[in-house]
């Protein structure tokens, strides 16, 4: 009996199997592919997108987009970044304009100078009071009540509506803001960033402290980024490879280095060289940093370049090899855990890779080789013999080597494929791809050129099979709704609910790529959850105007405005339901005042952004 | 003549089939459903990132743990500095000092722990390790569900929808498989928010010809509508619990297991246990690892306090994907390595002992050459669990592939 049932079982799931597999040589229909290609190459349509796509030819498209420097940026875009200073600072420059603690505190002892801009001055004397108030030094933490200001200003200050608060703010001197803002409970601060323009909004963030500024930054130009970049496929490639090589932004020194690492080692190579991307990553201090490079030494000649060790010198000055970094760089970064390694070669590559380091904090925080603590004895990688005393070519031939082994061919295209195409992609598929990567030296535009002619990206198999990650689910329905992001501290708090908070994955082997594994009841009400709270207006930051589904549409019109598909049978007799409930006066609450309610279309967007429809690409 | 439990059963069936049962009598068919009056439950606990279990349960008594650990070992036990040197438990093993709130309950007997164990396949990759051990299958890929899901017992009837809950926003890989599972970001927060947009969204789950959505929308709105009840009241624990993300979910863990809604598998992890990199503050009581046991060991003595008479139900095993090497590396920390070691604790485990064969350190001894060696196969440790205390005894179902010794169980758990 029950090797039948398993018999039946294994019959069922072979032919499911056989089926999804054919599904891979059925076309799409002309109406179907640009569909397709806006869920899969941007983080979702936008209102226009589809006509423009129509007008200007799918193919034509698809060149542009592979081609991101002829593409004109989105002035929109531009105008909502430029506050954000940070993001255009080198990390030296951002360690004296935000300074980490140890800094303020050198700062405060006069080993180091002040910064000049008052602004700044202002930003590390509050944090360098709060440095002191956490050690329990003295308490001098202001109070409304200290800061001059009348008995109704503070009551609206602390429990007054946004506005409220926002009109008191209006009536202060410059000078008085920031003792206020300090002085206020955070709850109240946030209820004032709402509303606040944006140069009061940069001051509530300092005020925050300096780490807060620059987390915040690259938090807010991600999804500013994603949801209003006119190059969308060199945005989703750049989430894609900073993924592949991810760095977790909480780990220390890395808050100071994220942000020109995914500036300047990732985005300019996510359509050039795999290898120039690789070496990017490998010099990269982040990563150094990050995998624990920059403490691996040869155990020699670190003591020699030392001296001998005196007795009681601490043990933290003891230093040696650590695989951390050679071994994430073959599991994950290049070969694959199958790719054909041993624990031998793990060793032998993290000897290799001795000395690859980071410059002081004064000098740059760059790359740089310390040939004193490098490991020049001769090494086996792979196979390949590596002479004595390479120094610093040791790293870059292994790099090298990886770069062009087939297994990381392999490896690379499978995990776009699995981006772009389907979970479990064919296996005819990656090994075009694979053969263009080995043929075109790692080019990755070639690799997506190959993947975009292939029939199996344009097949029934791939559409719509993706299921949405938490990011792609938020960006899509901000864009879908055409709604007006004036900023996305929320939506990024909205990501943390749905299990993918940014730049925050701290196991290097990045967020999955399988959409698959997204699905669970927590993900699934968090969705809910927030597709009504964003069509209902709720999410601070973001404004939704039912104009967008122009006068009186009906739930197909809004259905094809949002997913470019109509609806199915059982969802429309579902949304119909519930709208008769709400009209029943019978069912319903007392009505909130006529202002408050959320229009009908947006009663009806917030169900289908949380449908089972909307979570799939 | 049909009992109590029986009649509740059927009658509970009929109404939940047309989604109307009130949630009291669910609750007492969910809680009523199994041989015994309460149904037995296992916890398992992940330990991400390879927890150092040679510094968690500190061999004293070796030598050579000491002289390969010249930076960062945990000091012998020591009246003069009990905070900062291990505390024995048989004269050879102690522990961490930042497990002292674990120390009464293996006074107690109550934990039992098993050293030198883990998954014999010899990868050093978190992801993969992890992997295989969820999947209860290492070395294979192709298992496309967990052990934990398949460790539940077959059900007659009704199955609660909560009966395997992982905490979190993701749901594990052990937990993955064809028996309901759910996972729960927060108890307060499970749920839409909106009550006719709720109906909405149940119907257009449950009409959706997505498989996999709609598998999931089913499963998801029928916890929901269970756990209402639960969420109205404010939960006191009988503990206080750490702070922290692995505290909050072991306490969430006991107020369901509390409200009797049927839960008979649970999931939690915590992460943090890589450390490459001084690992050990200048003190055994400092530092990252001392840290992170902190919060694991007095998550797990709230957990045990908190729950009192209801332990004994109860059983909660830890697991860590692989351990570390036994000598520290160049930089105070330690790099990956192969055996560690497993916590058992419950009302029915036979504790206050170290478990497993001890393989030694000597280099001779060690997994190539490095690492502290296997004589424990962990899913001996579970399989043990999933018979004994689960109930379950299909365990080539649970460990596919592997062939199930009695003769190799530890004797972990007393026989009712």
């Amino acid at each position: 009996m029950r090797r039948s049932l398993l018999f039946a079982f294994v019959v069922v799931l072979s032919l499911a199997a056989g089926r999804q597999a054919s599904q891979f040589s059925v076309p799409l229909s002309n109406d179907q592919k640009i569909g397709h290609a806006l869920n899969r190459l941007t983080f979702g349509p936008r209102p226009d997108d589809f006509t423009q796509v129509q007008k200007l030819g799918l193919k034509k498209w698809i060149d542009i987009q592979l081609h991101p420097d002829h593409i004109a940026e989105n002035p929109v875009l531009q105008t909502k970044l430029a506050p954000f200073d940070t993001l255009r600072m080198t990390p030296l420059e951002l360690a004296w304009r935000y300074p980490p603690p140890q800094l303020i505190k050198d700062m405060v002892a006069g080993k180091v100078p002040y910064p000049k801009d008052p602004e700044t001055r202002m930003m590390i004397d509050r944090a360098a009071q709060r440095l002191k108030n956490k050690q329990g030094k003295d308490d001098e933490k202001p109070t409304l009540e200290n800061a001059g200001l009348a008995d109704d200003q503070q009551r609206a200050l602390r429990r007054g509506t946004p506005q409220e608060k926002l009109k008191v703010f209006d009536d202060l001197l410059d000078e008085q803001k920031d003792e206020v803002l300090e002085a206020m409970p955070q709850g109240a601060r946030i209820g004032l960033f709402s509303v606040a323009p944006p140069d009061l909004r940069r001051r509530i963030q300092k005020v925050g402290g300096p780490q807060f500024v620059i987390t915040q930054d690259l938090m807010e130009a991600k999804l500013l980024r994603a949801i209003y970049s006119n190059r969308q496929l060199e945005e989703v490639l750049t989430d894609f490879w900073y993924n592949h090589f991810n760095v977790f932004l909480d780990k220390g020194a890395d808050r100071y280095l994220v942000g020109s690492y995914e500036r300047d080692d990732i985005r300019p190579h996510v359509l050039g060289k795999f290898h120039d991307l690789l070496l990017a990553t490998a010099e990269s201090p982040a990563m150094l940093f990050y995998l624990d490079n920059v403490e691996s030494v040869d155990p020699v000649a670190a003591a020699l370049s030392q001296g001998p060790r005196r007795a009681g010198q601490p043990a933290k000055s003891r230093k040696g090899l650590n695989e951390n970094y050679a071994r994430e760089l073959m599991e994950l970064h290049t070969l694959g855990v199958d790719g054909g390694y041993t624990q031998r070669d793990v060793t032998e590559v993290a000897r290799c890779f001795t000395g690859w380091s980071i410059k002081a904090p004064r000098e740059g925080a760059g790359f740089i080789f310390r040939e004193k603590l490098h490991d020049n004895g001769p090494k086996i990688v792979l196979g390949h013999r590596i002479p004595p005393g390479g120094g610093i070519q040791d790293g870059l031939k292994v790099l090298d080597i990886l770069a062009h082994h087939p297994s990381t061919a392999r490896f690379i295209s499978r995990k776009l494929a699995m981006r772009f195409v389907a979970d479990e992609p064919p296996p005819s598929l990656i090994a075009k791809m694979a053969r263009t990567f080995r043929e075109k030296d790692g080019d990755l535009r070639a690799v997506m050129q190959n993947m975009l002619a292939s029939p199996e990206f344009w097949s029934q198999g791939a559409y719509r099979a993706k299921l949405k990650s938490p990011l792609e689910m938020v960006a899509s329905s901000v864009r879908a709704l055409g709604a007006d992001v004036d900023f996305s501290f929320a939506l990024s708090q909205q990501l943390v609910q749905l299990g993918q908070p940014l730049y925050r994955k701290q196991e290097p082997t990045g967020y999955t790529n399988a959409g698959q594994d997204w699905m669970n009841s927590a993900s699934l009400l968090a969705r809910m959850n927030f597709a009504i709270a964003l069509a209902g207006n709720r999410i601070p930051g973001v404004k939704v105007d039912a104009a967008r589904f122009g006068d009186a549409p009906d739930t197909d019109q809004i259905a094809v405005a949002l997913m470019l598909t109509g609806l199915s049978d059982d969802a429309r007799a579902a949304i119909q339901a519930g709208l008769d409930a709400q009209a029943d006066p019978e069912n319903s609450k007392p009505k909130r005042p006529a202002a408050q309610q959320v229009p009908k279309p947006l009663v009806i967007a917030g169900l289908m952004l949380g449908s089972p429809d909307f979570q799939r690409r | 003549m049909p009992t109590r439990r029986i009649f509740l059963r059927n009658a509970g069936l009929a109404m939940v089939g047309v989604g109307s049962a009130p949630v009291w009598l669910q609750r007492a068919l969910y809680a009523s459903n199994a041989p015994t009056a309460r149904k037995k439950i296992l916890v398992a606990i992940f330990q991400r990132g390879a927890a150092d279990g040679l510094n968690v349960v500190v061999p004293h008594g070796e030598q050579r743990y000491y002289a390969m650990r010249p930076t960062i070992a945990v000091p012998r036990p020591s009246s003069a500095d009990p905070q900062n040197s291990a505390i024995d438990l048989d004269g050879f093993f102690g522990l961490h000092p930042a497990l002292a709130p674990l120390k009464p309950l293996y006074a107690a007997q109550h934990l039992a722990i098993v050293h030198a164990a883990g998954s014999p396949d010899p990868t050093r990759s978190h992801f993969d390790a992890q992997d295989y051990m969820e999947s209860g299958t290492p070395g294979r890929k192709a298992t496309d569900d967990g052990w934990l899901n398949r460790a539940l017992p077959p059900v007659e009837g009704q199955p609660s929808p909560v009966r395997a809950v992982a905490m979190g926003a993701v749901l594990p890989r052990a937990m993955r498989g064809r028996n309901n599972a759910v996972a729960i970001e927060n108890l307060n927060n499970f749920q839409v928010r909106n009550d006719s947009a709720s109906k909405v969204f149940q119907a257009m789950y449950a009409g959706s010809s997505d498989k996999s959505l709609n598998g999931t929308g089913r499963e998801t709105f029928d916890a929901v509508k269970l756990l209402q009840s639960i969420e109205k009241q404010p939960y006191q624990p009988a503990a206080e619990y750490p702070n922290g993300a692995f505290g909050q979910s072991l306490r969430q863990i006991a107020r369901l297991i509390k409200s009797d809604v049927g839960v008979e598998v649970a999931f939690a992890d915590i992460g943090g246990w890589d450390h490459h990199v001084n690992e050990v503050g200048p003190r055994a009581s400092e530092g990252q690892l001392a840290q992170r046991l902190g919060e694991l060991g007095g998550s797990l003595s709230a957990f045990w306090k908190d729950l009192g008479d209801r332990m004994a139900d109860v059983t909660v095993v830890t697991m860590s994907e692989f351990g570390r090497t036994a000598r520290e590396n160049g930089n105070r920390g330690t790099d990956h390595g192969h055996a560690n070691v497993m916590f058992v604790m419950g009302g029915d485990v036979r504790g206050g002992k170290v478990y497993g064969q001890w393989p030694g350190l000597a280099d001779h001894q060690l997994y190539e050459g490095r690492d502290l060696a296997l004589t424990t196969d962990f899913r001996d440790v579970l399989g043990e669990l999933v018979i004994t205390h689960l109930g379950n005894r299909d365990l080539r179902e649970v460990f596919p592939g592997y062939s199930v010794d009695r003769q190799k169980f530890r004797g972990l758990i007393s026989a009712m």
